[in-house]
């Protein structure tokens, strides 16, 4: 297998509220290789985002913190290096793309200038090197008339070209990484569908590797190779994705790719639908956090949280029950 | 589902148009308009669901609230039950709407938090003098009961529930009338995967107990196809596309419809990887200066001279099955 580019090992980050702490990730670990493209799944409020904020140390502090865990990129922890460390790593070999990009440029500078910044910055470009970079960023994203556009304001473009900026921006210094967090979910369908495409392309043209955050099932089947489920801070299953999509077996994937109908859909009987409701995580869950909405349930899984294990080559699952059959494992 | 198919007309709709003023200067002269729903046309039957789909900006919520004239229509008929709305006022008018509700899509904004849930839910029983006292507390318990909550939840504030508690909260409020129609604006969409299961059940659900007729408003193009009967695509302010599901979903004629099918990621990497996909170039034309001729021209990859000339009629090709389109034979 290639080289693992990140680890990230047992990250534990909790909130600071007024009811109490929040535990949003319990230990969670993953790696990413080179060149990969992985899936975070889950639902808002699982940790998906969290996780890979901590890594970043993006996470406002207070109320947020990071209480455990490594984050391992080329042999050095994110987590321990200084703020002019971590600053050159970021925006430099690895990148980020948000999902609002109404709130995630600034409204009173131009484009040009907030694509120009991170190459001065980084990169140590002059003004003009910077400029026809700049340029020449927004044609690899597909923005016609680059230069003359580079003067215009945020409110001036689409909410698609708005994130193709921002993935421009991403793209800037060339990164090794690149997270996408929900970077579709605020576009229409055609646009997702542009969007989805242009990173594929620059996927194949540049060789960097993408954790792809998403809560859309549909969106990791079309880009991902391997895919992370999470639930209640924890990773509930890990598989490449077509074993993901052909034997999901945590029953709460199960739950997630029965409850989407699909647009070819041939049957419509009535949605297979998880009951209840997503925990809140004022506790470190001691036992299955999704045991409370499993029609699988036993004993066991309210005393004991089930770790990650193999099931099959490069497949791995948190559950106590084998679903096939209903009894434990 | 067991409806009876009698294709009895609810709801007319007659080229519906509904134009808003742009006004500027110091005089606060009109400058133009935009052109939200700009002539659309379709028949609602009683029992069925029509799906109404398109991207942000086309109109959809807009021909949604101009139907219960919670807009003033610019032009065009709106005939429910034999009566057009449009000239209805005052007494006449507000007994009407009894008879139709609507379902809003944030279920955060759409609930007053001043309100206990028995107050949201019993007001239109108390505005419309159809109940008071003890006798809307009985109907607001036995609604509650029927969308799938503790009636003793009553006595609570909408910040107490998560989102899909609050949208079974704004259900519960669209039945207390007992209307025969419901427009659903994008109730899903503001949710989570396994909650809009959940309500999307729910819906289908109370759609068998009261024989309800449902006018569905999404993006959300795989969950359309499982819950309508018929679907209408919408572009523009115009509709390009009106038919049966499955005949539209098997079989999209006009070219925006494809490309729209063809974008929607399916939640299985096989099926993914083996469609064929025609992905849009650029965005969605202002309102304001809709493109002459068929709408859709400056993005169709199939538009010839003609389209640039005329509006393309929107007629029926085959049974049931409409479509605005010079190409379509």
């Amino acid at each position: 297998m290639s080289d693992v580019l990140l680890e990230i090992k047992g990250i534990e980050t909790q909130f600071k509220t007024p009811d109490g702490y929040v535990h949003a990730v319990n230990g969670v670990s993953f790696d990413l290789k080179e060149g990969e493209t992985l899936g975070v799944v889950g639902e808002s409020g699982c940790g998906k985002s969290v996780t890979m904020l901590s890594a970043l140390r993006l996470i406002p502090s207070p109320p947020g913190k990071t209480v455990a865990g490594e984050a391992l990129f080329a042999g050095k922890d994110l987590l321990k290096m200084t703020n002019e460390e971590i600053r050159h790593v970021r925006g430099g070999q690895i990148a980020m793309v948000f999902q609002d990009p109404m709130t995630s440029l600034n409204p009173v500078l131009t484009i040009g200038k907030q694509i120009e910044e991170p190459l001065m910055l980084h990169l140590g470009m002059t003004k003009q090197q910077a400029q026809n970079r700049a340029a020449e960023l927004l044609a690899m994203v597909g923005i016609p008339n680059a230069k003359d556009r580079l003067k215009d304001y945020p409110h001036q473009y689409s909410g698609g070209m708005r994130q193709r900026v921002m993935i421009a921006m991403a793209l800037s210094c060339n990164p090794q990484i690149l997270i996408a967090d929900e970077p579709t979910t605020a576009l229409d369908v055609t646009i997702q569908a542009q969007i989805m495409d242009l990173v594929k392309r620059l996927r194949d043209e540049l060789g960097m590797a993408i954790i792809w955050i998403t809560h859309d099932l549909g969106v990791v089947a079309g880009l991902a190779k391997r895919v992370l489920v999470m639930y209640g801070g924890f990773i509930i299953e890990e598989s490449t994705v077509t074993d993901l999509f052909a034997n999901p077996s945590h029953p709460y994937t199960i739950g997630l790719i029965g409850s989407l109908p699909r647009v070819d859909e041939k049957e419509h009987g009535r949605l297979y639908s998880i009951e209840g409701q997503p925990p809140v995580l004022y506790q470190k869950p001691l036992a299955c956090p999704f045991a409370p909405r499993c029609k699988w349930a036993m004993e066991k899984c309210w005393k004991e949280n089930p770790i990650l294990e193999s099931v099959s080559e490069g497949h791995r699952v948190a559950c106590w029950v084998d679903v096939k059959t209903g009894r434990p494992r | 589902m067991t409806t009876i198919n009698n294709n009895e007309v609810l709801l007319r709709v007659e080229d519906l148009k509904m134009h808003f003023p742009i006004f500027r200067g110091v005089l606060q002269r009109q400058v133009g308009a935009v052109h939200a729903v700009d002539g659309i046309s379709f028949d609602v039957h009683r029992g069925e669901t029509l799906g109404l789909v398109g991207e942000s900006g086309c109109g959809k919520s807009t021909t949604g609230r101009a139907i219960l004239q919670l807009y003033k229509p610019t032009a065009g008929k709106v005939i429910f039950e034999d009566t057009n709305l449009i000239t209805l006022k005052g007494e006449d008018m507000r007994n009407m709407r009894r008879k139709m509700q609507m379902i809003f899509q944030d279920p955060y904004a759409s609930l007053n938090p001043r309100m206990t849930v028995g107050e949201i839910v019993g007001e239109p029983l108390v505005v419309h003098n159809i109940a008071s006292g003890k006798e809307v507390q009985d109907r607001v318990a036995h609604l509650l009961d029927t969308v799938g909550l503790n009636p003793a939840f009553s006595t609570r504030y909408p910040h107490e529930f998560s989102g899909g508690q609050r949208q079974r909260v704004g259900v519960a409020r669209a039945l207390a009338l007992q209307p025969s129609f419901i427009i659903c604006d994008e109730p899903i969409s503001a949710l989570d995967v396994s909650i809009q299961a959940q309500v999307v059940n729910l819906l289908e659900e109370l759609q068998e107990q009261f024989n309800l007729t449902y006018l569905f408003i999404a993006h959300d193009l795989s969950m359309v196809r499982h819950i309508s009967k018929r679907v209408a695509v919408m572009y523009l302010g115009v509709a390009v596309e009106l038919a049966g599901r499955d005949d539209l979903y098997i079989e999209p004629l006009h070219p925006y419809t494809q490309a729209l099918l063809s974008a929607v990621p399916i939640p299985d990497p096989i099926a993914d990887a083996s469609r064929k996909r025609v992905i849009l170039e650029g965005d969605v034309p202002s309102p304001v200066n809709p493109p002459s001729g068929c709408r859709f021209r400056t993005r169709c990859p199939i538009a010839e001279k003609l389209c640039a000339e005329s509006r393309p009629e929107f007629r029926e090709v085959k049974s049931g099955h409409f479509v605005a389109c010079h190409l379509v034979k």
